[in-house]
């Protein structure tokens, strides 16, 4: 948990302010900036401005030297806030891909060539090379594990310290370049060219320098291109008009009305919000192969769960004992725990330490001297042969009821009836017999995680349906599903049901989500409109998908359909926010150019503001200011409440859009009684 | 005072009253379900037969806007030769003579793209035959054409998922056989009862009571001043429009005219919402137009009721309100309904001088025009709102966190590009062309003084007379502010570009609008999608309509009507 708490740093970093500010200069390269229209059309004003103040040093046409030099510098500084805000979120990003970057320094290879091992460095590797790794060694590329089984530390992607097991075949044997083996030796094959591997697309991803607009930005780009169009339009309509009223406008004047017009706001943000947006999935511990895919998972309908792991946790847990009649609890339990001894599935696992839990007497269990039955395809059952000749055999119903009514013993009545009540509570019974006599039913339970109850009641309320996919049977699975409060579930699921329920909901016209982890997953990750692999994975199921989170937590899912919806949310907010923001910009500015000619018009200055210089100064440092005070909104992200679609957006707009109108009549009128002072 | 304001609302109420059938068999015309007039069809059939066409050949989008366009180019041609050929043509008995080639320019234009702008006097610029052949035709399929775009759009969009949006020529002609041939025919009637003059003789001669003899003009007026104002056209018969005696005689025509102007408009805002099958929507978009139409109302009755505060202080009573420019028959508060629903929905049509009233009820009447989206022309100011509703979508659908969607299509670059293009088109041309006007009067006083000098008033006034004449061009209104001088080939050929932008780039973008919706996946409703007929939604289009005109437009008015009017106290 260490690890992670140093990612999620603080919001301005001081050398990253730094850096930031630096760059805000770079980006000023018309070239770089012609890609933002609307801060380009600032530049421009800039430029002008620049001349007109270096004109009025000579001649007083344009008003006060100080004056237009003032407009110009704030005008300049408007840019560089602008590119701050995007800067900062690079930054942030870059931050985040450094400390990543680390684990992926030039580390030694011992390269499997024939029989020989040659040692070599990563940056050497092919795909398809082969090398070793044992206890101690840095894993130098993503690749797949051949031959072995080894515990690795991926603390340094995850953040998680606990160790994880990957092995040879399988849906664990994909390894990840940087992580560290801690235990064993393993013979890995290299499935990615260095440099193109996944955390090297990651973080060229989050720098920014294969970022690209995403089409609701781009959709977004353009209404904010036309608004910044129509408001060149009535700038520059309105120089005759006032010729024709009798009014000289300056051009410092002008341009401020335009700038102040022109959406800058939300111009300035934009590219900050995308980049935060994957930089917020990414603190996640989730990599996102596109900015879209964050986009997308906002509008995800349909969310595609395994049971195992994600509902429930692990697997089913042994949870009670009950002996049939006639055999005492103990006695019982010393028989599960026996028969268990052979059993290394999670389920016996938990037999035996449940039963030692509930082995009150301490009675010991001696297994010396008994053969251990393993588990077979053919007799479904395990069990030990003791060295007095007693016979311990569990497995399922049908198959126990075999064996006792094989040898004349009748399955009794109310062993049957624990069964069904069991079965119908959604656990699973386990029928143990000794000496081909019913002991006993062991009951197995799935453990739903506490609190995932209420995160489904989250995603419904968020408009997504979810389902359950299990191989247990449908009693089961419904059991499950209603305690957990699915929508839906898909029973003794194979991976093409997966694959047909996907192309179900999707020719409905809904958007799905899916998590999964083997190779058998991949076409459904593929299929699915966001795919997220597990980082455990294997290498076809992290190229399937769009997503890999290095967590490996199937409830990540969630967490990414909201940043998708922050996302959008915070576009669309800080939109309203700007265009509302023009209504008090026009009370400052209109007043400010006719006031002088046209007195009537000081009634429309509602704001009393001090003269019309000051008027126009306010107005554009208080455009110019809103910029870095939304910057960590832009970063952070809006925060979402699922309360439904209409309500949200009333809450939005009075916060947003109301609130938009009102700030800047604030704002502004502060910001004049300071500058009032001077002019 | 009280009855006028009682005629005022006796004639909010009937217009409601008649719009909500209306819209319930406005969309059953469309959808081809039984109604009433269903004996025209032998009529449509046999004209269809004559055409050569066949009504159930399915159109998409594309040759949907192909069949609009390529007919309005014909009929432009069909128009011009007549207007310049009027005078050698017959039925013209007061011998009137062919229009210049700018002027017939501009009338042909005005009349082609449902503006009915006037730049001549009905008396002495047209003969019978022009006025029944250009005139009255045009405002009966110009009307129907934008009806007949909006069905396009009702058919695309209550589709799942279709390629074709329904046969151009089916809506044109069942739009005016079904819908505006009989409602013509039954206030024609009404007129001619009335006492509206309805024949083809020449002027006649009158001796009036001071025993000097007048010429009054007639001719076939009753079936002109029905569709002009049923048909959101607007165009008068005579040069001072409804506000002449015989095209508007009484009390009871004049509310009649005045219902006439708002029904078609108000039922095809309704009809939409049975024909989609969504009527709450249908309502909700009803409800923001009638609660804005009604705040114009009631503004500019107040206006109008009370007197010019420079009278006032004059010391001279004004119990009847601002009376100048104004019929007394009619008293000014019907003045000023009449005034907001010419405006409101881009019909033109007038019964008192806009040019004379107050500031403030120039705004709002300018302000209709450029919203132009408060019931406007028929079907293309319901497809002015549905270009808004997008927007309004995108926002909203952000402020969400969902990808925006409109009756389970997403809304994606392409369809913002030409939503922002349409949007934004009419502040553009409306402000660049006054904006121009201003420039030439002010740099170009030669010129100006060689057309005549163009305005009656200087000023803020003045302004508004330019201003106000575009803003009637790019909305397709037609009305006028009188003052301006606007017969000169500056004002015929400037207003004929800017209305012939003003209707067809927005139809054709909106027709493709609804092409491009039409042919995605339909998603259907979830709990996460956000309702488009509620009322936080209504009032978020609302919201956006307004800011986008009165952010475009603040900065006009402050300079021509909101200082005008501030220099009256």
């Amino acid at each position: 948990m260490n690890t992670r708490n140093e990612k999620s740093t603080a919001l301005f970093r001081k050398e990253m302010v730094k850096e930031s500010l630096k760059q805000s200069f770079v980006k000023l390269n018309p070239r770089i900036l012609i890609k933002n229209p609307i801060m380009f059309t600032v530049e421009v004003c800039t430029a002008v401005m620049t001349i007109v103040t270096v004109y009025s040093a000579f001649s007083n046409s344009q008003g006060s030297f100080v004056y237009n030099l003032l407009v110009m510098l704030i005008l300049f500084i408007t840019l560089i806030f602008a590119n701050f805000a995007e800067a900062i979120a690079e930054a942030r990003g870059k931050a985040q891909a450094d400390s990543l970057r680390k684990t992926r320094e030039d580390t030694p290879v011992k390269l499997i060539k024939g029989n020989k091992i040659e040692h070599t460095s990563s940056s050497q590797l092919k795909v398809g090379d082969e090398f070793e790794c044992i206890a101690g060694d840095i894993i130098p590329s993503d690749g797949e594990i051949t031959d072995g089984l080894a515990s690795i530390d991926e603390s340094a992607i995850t953040g998680e310290s606990a160790p994880v097991i990957r092995e040879a075949g399988g849906d664990k044997s994909s390894v990840t370049g940087g992580t560290k083996v801690l235990s064993d030796r393993i013979r890995v094959k290299v499935t990615t060219r260095p440099g193109e591997s996944f955390l090297d697309k990651m973080i060229a991803l989050v720098e920014g320098a294969s970022r690209q607009k995403t089409p609701n930005e781009i959709a977004l780009t353009i209404l904010l291109a036309a608004f910044t169009l129509v408001f060149t339009i009535v700038c520059i309509c309105l120089k005759p008009l006032a010729d024709y009223s009798g009014t000289t406008i300056s051009i410092a004047a002008l341009l401020s009305l335009f700038v102040c017009l022109i959406p800058t706001t939300i111009g300035g943000l934009l590219s900050a919000i995308g980049i935060a947006g994957m930089d917020r999935a990414l603190r996640a511990n989730v990599i996102t192969k596109s900015g879209k895919a964050v986009e997308t998972a906002g509008d995800i309908d349909t969310l595609l769960l395994d049971k195992t792991g994600t509902i429930t946790i692990g697997n089913r847990k042994a949870t009670n004992f009950y002996p049939a009649l006639g055999v005492s609890e103990q006695d019982f339990i010393a028989a599960c725990l026996l028969s268990s001894q052979s059993d290394t599935t999670p389920e016996g696992k938990s037999i035996v330490e449940l039963g030692y839990k509930r082995n009150t007497q301490e009675r010991k269990i001696v297994t010396t001297g008994g053969r251990l039955i393993k588990f077979s395809a053919e007799t479904k059952t395990s069990g030990i042969n003791l060295e007095d000749g007693t016979e311990i055999r569990k497995g399922a119903y049908e198959a126990i009821r075999n064996i006792v009514e094989s040898a004349g013993n009748s399955f009794p009545k109310e062993v049957e009836d624990t069964i069904v009540d069991i079965t119908g509570n959604g656990g699973t019974p386990l029928v143990v017999s000794v000496n081909k006599k019913v002991a006993g039913v062991i009951e197995l339970q799935d453990i739903i995680k506490p609190g995932i109850h209420e995160r489904f009641e989250r995603l419904r309320k968020m408009g997504v349906k979810t389902v359950m996919v299990t191989g247990d049977n449908p009693l089961t699975a419904q059991y499950i599903a209603t305690k957990a409060g699915v929508d839906d579930f898909i029973a003794e699921a194979k991976p093409e049901d997966k694959m047909e329920y996907i192309k179900k909901e999707q020719t409905a016209g809904k958007l799905v989500a899916m998590m999964g982890d083997g190779t058998n997953d991949a076409p459904a990750l593929a299929q699915a409109n966001v795919g997220v692999a597990m980082n455990s994975g294997t290498q076809a199921a992290k190229e399937a998908g769009n997503m890999v989170d290095l967590d490996n937590d199937p409830t990540k899912l969630i967490e990414i359909v909201e940043i998708g919806k922050q996302l959008l949310m915070t576009r669309g907010t800080l939109t309203t926010f700007s265009i509302a923001n023009d209504v008090a910009k026009y009370f400052a500015i209109v007043p400010a150019l006719f006031m002088v000619s046209i007195p009537q018009l000081a009634a429309l200055n509602v704001m009393q503001l001090h003269s019309p210089a000051s008027a126009i100064l306010s107005a554009i440092i208080f455009n110019a200011l809103i910029i870095p005070i939304l910057i960590p909104l832009a970063l952070k992200g809006v925060r979402y409440k699922p309360i439904g679609a209409s309500a949200l957006l009333r809450r939005n707009l009075l916060i947003y859009g109301l609130g938009g109108v009102i700030v800047p009549f604030i704002g502004i009128k502060l910001i004049d009684l300071f500058i009032g002072l001077f002019f | 005072m009280n009855t006028e304001i009682l005629g005022v609302i006796v004639q909010v109420i009937l217009m409601l009253a008649i719009s909500y059938p209306l819209g319930k068999y406005i969309s059953k015309v469309y959808k081809g379900e039984k109604s009433l007039l269903d004996f025209m069809k032998p009529l449509e059939n046999l004209m269809f037969r004559i055409s050569g066409i066949n009504p159930n050949n399915e159109m998409n989008w594309k040759q949907f806007l192909k069949a609009l366009l390529s007919i309005n180019f014909f009929w432009f041609f069909w128009g011009m030769i007549l207007l310049v050929c009027q005078g050698s043509l017959p039925l013209n008995p007061d011998a009137n003579i062919g229009q210049t080639c700018h002027q017939a320019f501009n009338t042909c234009i005005s009349f082609l793209v449902n503006c009915n702008l006037q730049h001549y006097s009905g008396e002495s610029g047209l003969t019978y035959f022009t006025q029944l052949f250009v005139v009255m035709l045009f405002q009966f399929i110009t009307a129907a054409t934008g009806m007949a775009a909006m069905a396009g759009i009702m058919t695309a969009l209550a589709q799942k998922t279709t390629k074709t949006i329904g046969n151009f020529w089916k809506y044109l002609v069942l739009s005016v056989t079904r819908i505006l041939l009989p409602l013509s025919l039954i206030l024609g009637f009404i007129l001619i009862i009335e006492g509206t003059p309805m024949g083809f003789n020449g002027k006649m001669k009158v001796t009036n009571i001071e025993g000097s003899t007048q010429m009054i003009s007639q001719g076939p007026v009753a079936a002109i001043v029905a569709i002009k104002q049923l048909g959101t056209n607007g165009g008068g018969y005579f040069g001072a429009n409804s506000s002449h005696p015989l095209e508007n005689p009484t009390y009871l025509t004049n509310m009649l005219e005045c219902i006439a102007i708002m029904i078609i408009p108000m039922a095809m805002a309704l009809a939409f919402g049975f024909y989609i099958k969504k009527k709450k929507l249908g309502y909700s978009i009803f409800g923001v137009m009638l609660c804005a139409y009604l705040i114009g109302v009631v503004i500019n009755v107040n206006q109008e009721t009370t007197g010019n505060p420079r009278i006032s202080a004059m010391g001279i009573a004004q119990h009847q309100g601002t009376t100048e420019g104004k019929e007394v028959r009619f008293g000014s508060a019907a003045t000023a309904l009449w005034s907001v629903s010419t405006t409101a929905t881009s019909n033109g049509s007038i019964n008192g001088m806009h040019d004379s009233m107050k500031p403030i009820s120039g705004l709002v009447e300018m302000l209709n025009m450029q919203i132009n989206t408060w019931f406007g022309g028929v079907g293309v100011g319901w497809m002015n709102y549905f270009t808004f509703i997008i927007i309004a979508v995108f926002i909203s659908g952000l402020m969400v966190g969902r990808t925006p969607e409109f009756l389970g299509k997403k809304i994606e670059a392409k369809e913002m590009k030409i939503a922002s293009i349409v949007a934004l088109l009419h502040p553009f041309i409306i402000l660049t062309s006054t904006a121009l006007a201003a420039y030439i009067f002010i740099h170009a006083p030669h010129f100006v003084a060689g057309e005549g000098g163009w305005l009656n008033n200087s000023g803020y006034h003045g302004l508004s007379e330019m201003f106000y004449e575009y803003t009637s061009c790019a909305a397709n209104n037609g009305s006028g502010f009188e003052g301006l001088k606007d017969n000169t080939w500056f004002w015929n050929f400037s207003c004929a570009i800017v209305l012939i932008i003003g209707r067809y780039l927005p139809i054709i973008g909106q027709v493709a609008i609804a092409g491009l919706l039409a042919d995605k996946k339909h998603i259907p409703e979830g709990a996460g999608t956000l309702r488009t007929d509620t009322v936080t939604f209504a009032a978020m289009t609302f919201a956006v309509i307004f800011i986008v005109a009165a952010l475009s437009f603040f900065p006009a008015h402050a300079l021509s009507t909101i200082a005008e009017s501030l220099s009256l106290h």
